[in-house]
């Protein structure tokens, strides 16, 4: 007993040597979409830093905000920006303001399942709002069949499908029907929905879909080329219907990224340009602006600064778009505002 | 637990010092004090929890009152909160569960602990008790891939087809909605209640039995008539636990219930449960309001299984005073 004892003690003095012997620790938490590449950028930016070690937990876009808010993480991370008074009551608490980084982009696609139809539909901003506001109720209804002349669309009701849980792709699907209709705006129904179902989850989503004839939801972009999804093409603001691909992600972003407001809280939603895919959207690195360790300050200033040219490159190999050149080029100014 | 605690305390400084330590040395006092502490946690923890979810639910409680409670709304964006969607789909779910867990458990426990021979029975429960340690999320997806489909091609349409007439089968189906919650729910629990009616029953004294055959009475008689209502107190305890379970499962509830805040006569419709909202929409409660509904929300439901377990007990001492006479398990 006696050993086993002391060989317990032993471990425990060397472990405590060793972590007090580790790499400075940043800790971060917040959104669950950009996670992956996330992960992946923190891993490689420790292996070419070792002295630094980013510690970050995918616990959703609200949790991420309230706890840089609270000072119990050093960043956060948001797939929507923080809304004015979230920014007066982090100034209020820290006595600071929060800088909003873009790192990578994000859509959301209307996926169905209408038996019989095979060709990949269209769908106007009219008939994507109609549906989720509960007013048009069957699949052949003028405002579909409008756009998809030549399919042989079903007289079956709608099943309208929508995440339960809260999450950015949520986010980025009301943000778009909220402006390009002023109904959805004016009666502030965005998160309680009229009509449908809901699904925990992308899986839980795409899972109903499947499961149910004549059902429309939608997913992130990237979930549904992981898993092979079809999903339909809507009609941007130049009036053309384009599918989601990276290609038309970052375009919507290009199209935006000349009125990039100085803070980069910015909605791309039904953003100009003719390649440019309407539901899309950044989501953000939430950096307090300013840091009591340097060290800290140091670390997060370097990690951003290789963010925004290594770690472009490696976002599209896990279907991410990346970020247009214009936003790169502002975004690198504004780390000198971290103090 | 006030006396106790009363002599605990005045015992090491008043009395003398030798008879304390002669005391102490025999592990009495020590055993004593050491289960007394244990037992008291449980009461610390119930105070704890419900002390936590009071405070962090002031503001709600304060903007909404009873209202809470009676309203249908629940939206984020105008900040408008109401339970009573959840309340339901908590409750509908439940009954739904209990009511084809109860037959088939208490049929199966009384299959396993009286007829079955006794190498079958102990298989059986090997398997029973692995049941009851699959994780919830297994059932869900269980029920998500298997159940749901099963639902909405082959259940839903032949009810509504022999009982449409009923408010509670009609409607158009997707798979996902109250009864399916209720189904899966229902495979969740039964583990628990034949798990434990069998040992009940097992306890059973084997005179009892006895003494009723040797009265001329068939072996079932001496089973339903005898056995059962002598075990009922601890089979009522089964189904308190089932019932327990059922009230705050999340995951499979989730999975299954279509997560929409509404209330509807037909169990057909989707519908929500307090602990699936609190679980999907926590995270992304943005807004103090929002968040500590979502807490008022855990407070609700803590109230009604404590309220359905005071209902349960009170069942249980009317039934047995009814009963003959026979003393608890």
């Amino acid at each position: 007993m006696k050993r086993v004892a002391s060989l317990v003690v032993a471990v425990l003095v060397l472990g405590t040597l060793l972590y007090a012997q580790n790499p400075l620790l940043i800790n971060g938490a917040g959104a669950s979409f950009p996670n992956p590449i996330y992960s992946k950028w923190f891993d490689e930016f420790h292996a070419k830093n070792p002295n630094l070690q980013f510690n970050y937990q995918s616990v959703g876009s609200g949790a991420g905000i309230k706890q840089v808010t609270d000072g119990t993480v050093d960043f956060g991370a948001t797939d929507a920006p923080m809304n004015d008074e979230q920014l007066k009551t982090f100034q209020e608490k820290r006595g600071m303001s929060i800088l909003h980084f873009p790192t990578v982009l994000g859509a959301a696609v209307p996926t169905y399942n209408v038996p019989g139809v095979t060709a990949a539909l269209n769908f106007t901003p009219e008939a994507l709002v109609g549906i989720y506001l509960g007013k048009i109720t069957k699949w052949n209804d003028p405002a579909i069949a409008s756009a998809n002349k030549g399919v042989n669309l079903p007289s079956n009701d709608i099943v309208v499908i929508h995440r339960s849980d809260g999450s950015g792709t949520t986010y980025i699907w009301t943000d778009y029907l909220s402006k390009v209709s002023s109904e959805w705006k004016s009666k502030g129904s965005s998160i309680s929905w009229p009509v449908g179902l809901g699904g925990k989850g992308s899986e839980g989503v795409t899972g109903l879909i499947k499961e149910t004839p004549n059902s429309i939801g939608y997913v992130e972009l990237i979930y549904a080329a992981q898993n092979n999804i079809p999903y339909g093409a809507v009609k941007n603001s130049a009036g053309t219907f384009v599918k989601a691909d990276l290609a038309s992600v970052s375009a919507a972003a290009a199209g935006a990224a000349k009125d990039m407001p100085a803070d980069f809280r910015v909605s791309i939603t039904n953003a100009p340009g003719a390649k440019a895919y309407p539901i899309s959207s950044f989501t953000w690195l939430l950096i307090p602006q300013k840091f009591q360790e340097t060290a800290k300050r140091d670390a997060i200033k370097s990690f951003l600064s290789w963010m925004l040219v290594d770690g472009q490159n490696q976002v599209e190999a896990l279907s991410y778009a990346k970020l247009p050149k214009e936003v790169v080029e502002m975004e690198k100014k504004a780390i000198g505002n971290i103090q | 637990m006030a006396t106790s605690s009363t002599t605990v305390k005045g015992a090491s400084p008043s009395s003398d010092s030798r008879s304390f330590l002669s005391r102490l040395a025999s592990g009495d006092e020590i055993a004593r004090l050491i289960t007394f502490l244990f037992a008291a946690t449980v009461v610390l923890i119930t105070v704890m929890l419900v002390w936590q979810l009071w405070t962090n639910s002031a503001l709600p409680r304060h903007k909404f009152g009873l209202r809470f409670l009676f309203t249908e709304v629940w939206d984020p964006i105008a900040d408008e909160y109401g339970a009573l969607p959840f309340m339901y789909g908590t409750l509908v779910t439940s009954v739904v569960a209990l009511i084809i867990a109860m037959p088939l458990g208490i049929g199966a426990a009384i299959f396993l602990a009286e007829l079955a021979p006794p190498r079958l029975s102990d298989t059986l429960e090997f398997f029973i008790d692995l049941l009851a340690a699959v994780p919830s999320v297994i059932y869900g997806l269980l029920g998500f891939l298997v159940v749901v489909p099963l639902m909405r091609t082959v259940i839903y349409p032949a009810l509504n087809k022999s009982f449409g007439f009923l408010p509670i089968f009609k409607g158009p189906s997707y798979g996902v909605g109250f009864l399916t919650a209720g189904i899966v729910l229902a495979m969740m629990v039964i583990p628990y209640i034949i798990s434990v009616s069998r040992e009940v029953l097992l306890s059973v004294p084997r005179d009892q039995r006895e003494a009723a055959l040797a009265l001329g009475s068939t072996r079932w008689e001496s089973t339903w008539k005898v056995v059962v209502p002598f075990a009922k107190t601890g089979i009522f305890g089964s189904i308190f636990l089932a019932l327990a379970r059922a009230l705050g499962e999340t995951m499979a509830v989730t999975m299954v219930i279509g997560n929409t805040p509404k209330i509807a006569a037909s169990l057909f419709s989707s519908g929500y449960s307090i602990a699936a909202v609190i679980a999907n929409e926590f995270t992304e409660a943005t807004g103090d309001l929002y968040l500590q509904s979502l807490i008022e929300l855990g407070l609700v439901l803590f109230l009604m299984t404590f309220i359905l377990n005071g209902l349960a007990r009170l069942l249980i001492i009317v039934t047995t005073k009814r009963g003959s006479g026979m003393s608890n398990v």
